[in-house]
């Protein structure tokens, strides 16, 4: 294996925070219902092809993007539509399915798919429902199927808080990861680049036809978008896609069988679990099976689908989102702190800034929860946004282009080369406790609407 | 702690939404938010959220502030003491400081906390913590014979026309405290120079001469204080900006909590020195031969440029910019007291003008940034093309 690059960066931090899933698959009952939640897509407008209470095969389509009608979402699990949940404005929120144990899947004719040209490759992937397994910067929206993208990446490292392990995670799959490389190579002009964390890359150091590079460093280390700045950065009218490492194994796996992979695998975490570990599932599984298996230590929880800093609140009664490798709960946080605000009061509270000790313990795992520990205020602290933040980007300003909605000036600070993630640890960091990750994300929508 | 809680949410309770009073909401949750950092819970966004607010952040200065206060208060007693011949005791001293001075803190508090809760309960916001910085500063840059009511009135110029005419918090281009400073400068100038003011109740007994070291040099009078005199502070100024020593103390604490910022302060030191060395070398006249080294004691300089130049709002707000505007602090201080007579201390004027300064030096540096990244992009569609 040869490395091209080596990417460090001692910008960033790692929290450390209790409740890291052990190296262990725990057998779970598997779930009874499925779900597809659109928001989960960023920037799609789906179209529904299925009513409730029809039934519908694993892998057949149940609703197209509306912009890019060609895109299509494919079902799971076979089973039969239960309920279709709207919201506001008749807002498509979550479409539910039953699964039963028919099993019965649609087949694609992969047999040959090496010689398809790349045309035909993408019409396949469309129409199996493997598309929205890619994504496109900029915005990190899925990748239009019209563009050539000048390089696909695919980080095998994750540095968020207690995310999961991808080598644990996919040890035995390399064979079906290998071919999803392969898809990937059909896709793109250049190259595939393969992320690696620099300590041990374990499998996919024997992964051929990428170009390797490794991770090493704090959080926001293993996001995307710092390794496209290193690697190829990316320039107005250009596109980069991006897969999940599971999702290259998905990909490898159709091709392979014909069939669509929904093969989820999740890492449990949080302090609010007990002995949290690894389990296979499904995408949109419901989660409320999975997590009963485990022990659940505070009476008022809050179960997030991905990690504490970018992840969707969701409950027992939601379902896996479409992206994620882990679910984490941790314990709300709605009590009160008499005199909390006084400087190194609460040192059991993790903490970056220097106004408390808690760093200073050098403690393995610290107990969170939900607390904002103060209040919204006026931007006013300046400089600690860009000790957590990698990228040549200046992050507040470019925050503050957003919220006046200045295109032009969040063009020239570089809209295109940030997705929210990348602001994650801002949101936790900043002393104003702005919803920095909100209103980037706002902006990255107020460019698709007004630039595309 | 629990019984106290259930007595706050009843009082609370007809500032609730939907309730009569809500639009005075944000004036009793300060107050409430003092005792208890409130329950609120993430709704967006990280789903944990450091423990450090702006209250953790503005109560850190406010500790920086305290060794000089303290010293000050001290001071204040003892140049009255000295310079009257009257034997006096430490407590004898702090408790004449302390006669003159907690009045005007509360004043300054009274009168500018009273316009920031009108315009949070106006504009529907949460008061914001910074004028407990904004309040305590103040005063402690005053002469300490300025009547209770200029305080008053400086303080409500500031408050209004500095600060909450900009949008308030977060907002303004100025240091409101030292446009209070400057406001009194201007508006009183009788009360804010020359010699009879810096000593307590200079003007009404006679024999004392008050004058500060700068002010004597730039009369072109004898010095006649040790640079030991200088640093440890025992000299005439405004109230808490004489101590070097103790201002250093709280430059300590807001670099190692990471709240001011140590490129402002080590910038403005090294412009102010390069500057006085400059002038040493020229040595026209009894400023310009004053010791770099004493420039740097003398003076509000050292209280300037730790509490006041790092004012994050009013200081630039890049790295790159914090050095530049550190630096060009530093240098206009020495540059406005060497040249100026009529203004012996520099520093007022000199991060009053770097204020205006520093969206111009953040312009600059981040316009580096974008012509990077364009550059970038215009090489790329040159590629392309070719």
């Amino acid at each position: 294996m040869e490395i091209i690059k080596k990417i460090q960066t001692r910008i960033g931090a790692k929290l450390s925070i209790k409740g890291e899933a052990e190296k262990v698959f725990a057998k779970t009952p598997s779930s009874t219902t499925f779900a597809l939640k659109p928001d989960d897509f960023f920037g799609t407008i789906p179209k529904l092809l299925k009513k409730e209470g029809e039934e519908i095969q694993a892998g057949e389509p149940i609703f197209f993007s509306k912009k890019v009608p060609q895109i299509k979402f494919v079902s799971p699990v076979s089973g039969v539509i239960e309920t279709i949940q709207r919201g506001a404005r008749r807002k498509i929120e979550k479409i539910v399915i039953k699964a039963n144990a028919s099993s019965k899947a649609i087949s694609h004719d992969c047999k040959n798919w090496e010689k398809l040209n790349r045309k035909d490759l993408k019409n396949l992937l469309l129409e199996s429902g493997n598309w929205p397994f890619i994504h496109q910067r900029p915005y990190g929206t899925i990748a239009s199927p019209e563009d050539t993208p000048k390089a696909i990446f695919v980080s095998t490292h994750q540095t968020s808080p207690l995310s999961p392990d991808f080598d644990f995670i996919l040890n035995k799959e390399s064979k079906a990861f290998q071919e999803g490389i392969n898809v990937l190579n059909k896709l793109v002009d250049k190259e595939v680049f393969l992320g690696t964390d620099a300590t041990h890359p374990g499998m996919f150091n024997q992964i051929t036809a990428v170009q390797h590079y490794t991770i090493a460093g704090p959080h926001p280390a293993g996001n995307v978008s710092l390794h496209i700045q290193e690697l190829a950065p990316l320039n107005m009218g250009e596109r980069i896609w991006t897969v999940n490492p599971e999702d290259v194994v998905n990909l490898g796996r159709f091709v392979q069988t014909g069939q669509f992979s929904p093969q989820r695998t999740i890492a449990l975490s949080g302090n609010s679990i007990e002995n949290p570990k690894y389990v296979v599932s499904k995408l949109g599984a419901k989660l409320q099976p999975i997590l009963n298996e485990f022990k659940i230590l505070y009476p008022q929880n809050r179960v997030i689908n991905g990690d504490v800093l970018t992840g969707t609140t969701s409950s027992d009664e939601g379902h896996l989102s479409y992206y994620n490798n882990q679910i984490t709960v941790i314990p709300e946080g709605n009590d009160y702190r008499m005199f909390g605000w006084l400087p190194f009061k609460d040192n059991n509270i993790l903490s970056l800034s220097n106004t408390s000790f808690s760093r200073l313990f050098k403690k393995k795992g610290f107990e969170v929860n939900t607390n904002l520990n103060g209040e919204e205020r006026a931007l006013v602290v300046t400089g600690e946004m860009e000790k957590v933040f990698p990228l040549e980007i200046y992050p507040m300003q470019l925050i503050k282009a957003c919220m006046i909605e200045d295109i032009e000036k969040m063009e020239a600070l570089g809209i295109y080369e940030v997705v929210p993630e990348d602001f994650g640890l801002i949101d936790y960091a900043n002393t104003s406790k702005i919803e920095a990750q909100e209103i980037i994300r706002e902006g990255i929508e107020l460019m698709i609407n007004e630039v595309g | 702690m629990n019984a106290l809680r259930k007595q706050l949410d009843v009082l609370k309770r007809p500032f609730g939404k939907g309730q009569k009073l809500e639009k005075f909401a944000p004036a009793i949750n300060a107050f409430d938010t003092f005792l208890f950092v409130p329950n609120h819970t993430t709704k967006k966004g990280a789903h944990i959220r450091d423990a450090v607010d702006l209250k953790r952040t503005m109560v850190t200065v406010i500790i920086a502030l305290l060794p000089a206060l303290i010293y000050g208060i001290y001071n204040t007693g003892y140049q009255y003491y000295i310079q009257t011949n009257t034997p006096f005791t430490f407590i004898d001293a702090f408790i004449h400081g302390a006669w003159k001075i907690v009045p005007m803190i509360i004043v300054s508090y009274v009168v500018g906390l009273s316009i920031e809760f009108g315009f949070a309960v106006y504009r529907g916001h949460e008061v914001n913590e910074g004028y407990l910085v904004t309040g305590l500063l103040i005063p402690m840059i005053m002469p300490v014979d300025i009547p209770l009511w200029m305080v008053g009135i400086s303080t409500a110029f500031a408050v209004l026309i500095a600060k909450e005419a900009f949008g308030g918090t977060g907002m303004n281009i100025l240091n409101p405290a030292l446009t209070a400073r400057a406001f009194a400068f201007f508006a009183y100038p009788t009360y804010m120079s020359g010699n009879k003011v810096w000593v307590s109740e200079a003007g009404a007994v006679d024999g004392i001469s008050g004058e500060t070291i700068l002010g004597s040099l730039a009369s072109g009078q004898d010095v006649n204080y040790s640079m030991m005199e200088m640093f440890q502070g025992a000299i005439p100024g405004s109230i808490a900006e004489t101590s070097t020593l103790w201002v250093a103390v709280g430059a300590l604490i807001l670099i190692l909590t990471g709240i001011g910022s140590w490129r402002i302060i080590t910038g403005g030191i090294i412009g102010a020195a390069v500057m006085g060395l400059l002038f040493n070398l020229w040595g026209a006249n009894a400023l310009m031969s004053f010791s770099w080294m004493n420039h740097l004691v003398v003076g509000g300089f050292a209280f300037g440029i730790v509490f006041m130049a790092t004012d994050p709002v009013s200081a630039a707000q890049t790295n790159k910019g914090k050095w530049i505007y550190g630096i060009l602090t530093g240098i206009f201080c020495i540059m406005i007291r060497v040249f100026n007579p009529a203004y012996p201390e520099g520093v007022m004027l000199a991060i009053l003008l770097m204020n205006v300064f520093a969206p111009t030096i953040d312009h600059y540096v981040i316009n580096g940034n974008i012509s990077k990244r364009k550059k970038r992009w215009s090489t790329a569609q040159e590629l392309k093309t070719a």
